[in-house]
């Protein structure tokens, strides 16, 4: 069969804090039949600069960005933050610039690692095996920037052994939102709580999400207040449980 | 910190911990979202509806001078007198000449936002008049000394006992009274002043251009009492309420119900053209409308802020918002709160007191993703961080930090530099607010980008 080439985008946090998450999705991309390639001089998206409205540095990055990718058929990233932001707000970094198109191009091929399987490879079943009982979380990039709802379910379907359970007021954010967790921790960490709160309402041992800005929150929360679940990315549930 | 900015903070750090007040608003904010859906049964297309209500305040605001002054030609035609109030000072100099020619000892008043952005209550108390707020919550507010929590209901953080409660201690009546009873008794009080009250103030909901006239949208008729009983009516209403045609009302008034409380259209709806007119038996001998531009013309210069001014205050974007869940009403300590109140205030009350407003929001995008008429709420907390930045209301110490977030994210190399457990140490130090209730990030020993390099390298 033909092999897709595909450039991996690891998110900065991702790359220096959870590098296995990276790891695992190369593993699932390859196990698609997919050639997967890295450009080692990757850094970051430009988005947390952006949201602190520091447009100018935020420019820098980005443009770094798309000179890393250029001529990449398609970027997938393990993090719909990143995908988001870069289709939905670059086009406005860039806004009657000379690389206007190129950004443009760029918007069309990135996308998050479930929605790369399922809508561009169209694949959903890679043998995956997860023992227990599990809720996913919509990430608000995910659910709101990039309209991905049924993709990450439909994937986490196909893994055997795990059962899907869906929490309470599922689509209300988890509270992590970049520097304003810090920023304004007691209003994260509220929102947070309530978050875990929901998710250990479906007794499930597994909190899954697209997203591991979320996850890397919502673990802090849950470690804190000694809840009985466990984060995972979705690529470390689809990695899970077989070897190449 | 400004004081604004850390009063916010002190504010929502005490609201955000307080389980009670989490349990009475999820609960009070379930009821509307259990609601909602069935306002929008109406709608055949609720997207088209929303798009089309956008379209129309895009032209509205696009066209605004022209759509205010065939608003004044035609109310004026039929009697009442517009006055043009450019900020708070002029609204209330205004409104308490009005006063003073009528010998006005009470006012009654309907709810209305523009008259808490203004003090209206405050103002009239140092000249001596009373002024009773006529809608239940906003009565209940009044009794309680408090401002109102939402701005489409403002006692939600009520429960009916606080409410039972609160009639015994301030009114004297009997405690554990049911919601029923307690409605009784605030509708007797209010009749006698009513009759009492020689101008009636009220808001307005829209500013209709081409008939001249204005509508409010209400549910418990004292909003129409407050405007027919006196003998003077004054409407205080900002410039952006307006709509160019009575058509429009056919889309607003079932948009505004649906997503305000779910309903298809509120009990009582009143379209006001003038005061009284020759034949007429009953309505006011006067009506007075105050157009207040205070600060909305700041919106407006901006044609990147400039959406923000087609709200129609429905109150949807502060149900949906989890930070307006956590932290309530009162903590934003603006008159307009949720992300909306985020959105405008700075431009309204300057942005150097209230942009941390803007930067208080996860950027979740659930306001967006429910305004009726589509403002991209989320974005223009963006543009706001933007602007704050372009206008040198930005930190040194945060300039420095992105100067330096800009140097790395642009050399892979500083990226790798340093190992795990040094970044665990530099980052847990600097982010204290993240580990107070978050347990320590732990640093990969080597990043990703380290580990594939060894990888490919040695399979080379
Ligand atoms: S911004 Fe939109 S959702 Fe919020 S109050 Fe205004 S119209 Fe309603």
């Amino acid at each position: 069969m033909d092999t897709m080439t595909v450039q991996i985008f690891v998110p900065c946090f991702v790359d220096q804090l959870y590098p296995d998450v990276a790891f695992n999705m190369v593993k699932v991309l390859e196990k698609a039949g997919c050639t997967v390639q890295y450009n080692g001089n990757q850094t970051c998206c430009g988005q947390p600069a952006f949201n602190a409205g520091f447009h100018d540095e935020a420019r820098a990055v980005c443009s770094k960005f798309l000179k890393d990718f250029e001529g990449a058929e398609y970027i997938v990233a393990p993090s719909a933050s990143c995908v988001g932001f870069v289709r939905n707000y670059y086009q406005k970094l860039f806004e009657n610039s000379s690389v206007h198109n190129e950004v443009k191009h760029l918007s069309d091929r990135t996308y998050e690692l479930s929605e790369f399987l399922i809508k561009v490879l169209g694949k959903d079943d890679f043998g995956a095996k997860l023992q227990g009982k599990a809720t996913y979380h919509d990430s608000c990039a995910a659910l709101r920037e990039c309209r991905i709802k049924q993709e990450p379910r439909q994937l986490l379907s196909k893994v055997k052994g795990l059962e899907l359970v869906e929490m309470n007021d599922v689509e209300t954010c988890c509270g992590f939102g970049g520097t304003f967790a810090v920023k304004f921790e007691p209003i994260s960490v509220a929102m947070g709580d309530q978050k875990i709160t929901n998710a250990a309402n479906t007794e499930a041992q597994y909190l899954i999400s697209t997203d591991m800005s979320c996850l890397m929150h919502l673990d802090g929360c849950i470690k804190n207040k000694g809840r009985n679940l466990k984060v995972l990315h979705l690529a470390d549930v689809l990695a899970n449980g077989w070897e190449e | 910190m400004k004081e604004t900015a850390a009063s916010f903070i002190a504010k929502s750090t005490v609201r955000a911990a307080d389980l009670e007040h989490r349990r009475k608003i999820n609960f009070n904010i379930g009821r509307y979202n259990a609601a909602v859906p069935q306002g929008k049964t109406q709608f055949s297309n609720v997207m088209q509806a929303r798009e089309n209500a956008k379209n129309l305040k895009w032209r509205a605001i696009e066209t605004l001078d022209q759509q205010l002054e065939a608003f004044e030609k035609n109310i004026t035609a039929r009697g009442a007198k517009v006055i043009w109030a450019e900020d708070t000072a002029e609204a209330l100099y205004e409104i308490g000449r009005i006063c003073n020619a009528k010998q006005c000892r009470t006012v009654v008043k309907s709810k209305s936002m523009v008259t808490e952005e203004i003090h209206l209550n405050h103002f009239l108390e140092q000249q001596g008049i009373e002024s009773i707020e006529t809608d239940l919550g906003e009565y209940i507010q009044q009794l309680d000394g408090e401002p109102p929590y939402h701005i489409v209901t403002p006692a939600m953080h009520k429960s009916k006992e606080d409410v039972a409660r609160l009639f015994a201690d301030k009114l004297g009546v009997a405690p554990g009274l049911s919601p029923e009873q307690l409605t009784l008794i605030a509708r007797q009080k209010l009749r006698d002043k009513y009759i009492e009250a020689e101008v009636g103030v009220t808001g307005a909901n829209f500013i209709i251009a081409d008939t001249g006239a204005i509508a409010i949208t209400e549910n418990e008729g004292n909003a129409r009492l407050s405007c027919a009983w006196p003998k003077t009516h004054i409407v205080i209403v900002g410039i952006e309420k307006v709509i160019p045609s009575l058509q429009d009302l056919a889309l607003f008034w079932p948009l505004l119900s649906t997503y305000g409380t779910g309903q298809k259209v509120t009990a009582y709806n009143t379209i006001v053209a003038g005061p009284r007119q020759p034949g007429e038996t009953d309505g006011p001998e006067e009506m007075y409308v105050i157009l207040l531009d205070n600060g909305r013309t700041n919106l407006l210069q901006n044609p990147a802020t400039r959406e923000a001014l087609y709200c129609i205050r429905c109150g949807a974007c502060l149900n949906a918002c989890p930070v307006y869940k956590n932290i309530g009403g009162h903590s934003y300590e603006t008159t307009y709160s949720g992300p909306i109140g985020k959105v405008i205030t700075p431009h309204l009350r300057g942005m150097n007191d209230y942009k941390h407003l803007s930067y208080a929001s996860s950027l979740c995008g659930n306001c967006t993703e429910v305004c009726p008429v589509r403002i991209n709420l989320h974005e223009l907390l963006l543009e706001n961080r933007h602007e704050a930045v372009e206008n040198g209301n930005s930190t040194l110490a945060e300039r420095i930090a992105w100067k330096m977030w800009k140097q790395a994210s642009l050399n892979r190399k500083m990226m790798n530099l340093a190992n795990g457990n040094l970044k665990n140490k530099v980052v847990n130090k600097i982010f204290k607010g993240w580990t107070q209730h978050r347990s320590e990030l732990h640093f990969s020993p080597k990043t990703f980008n380290e580990m594939w390099r060894e990888k490919h390298s040695a399979a080379k």
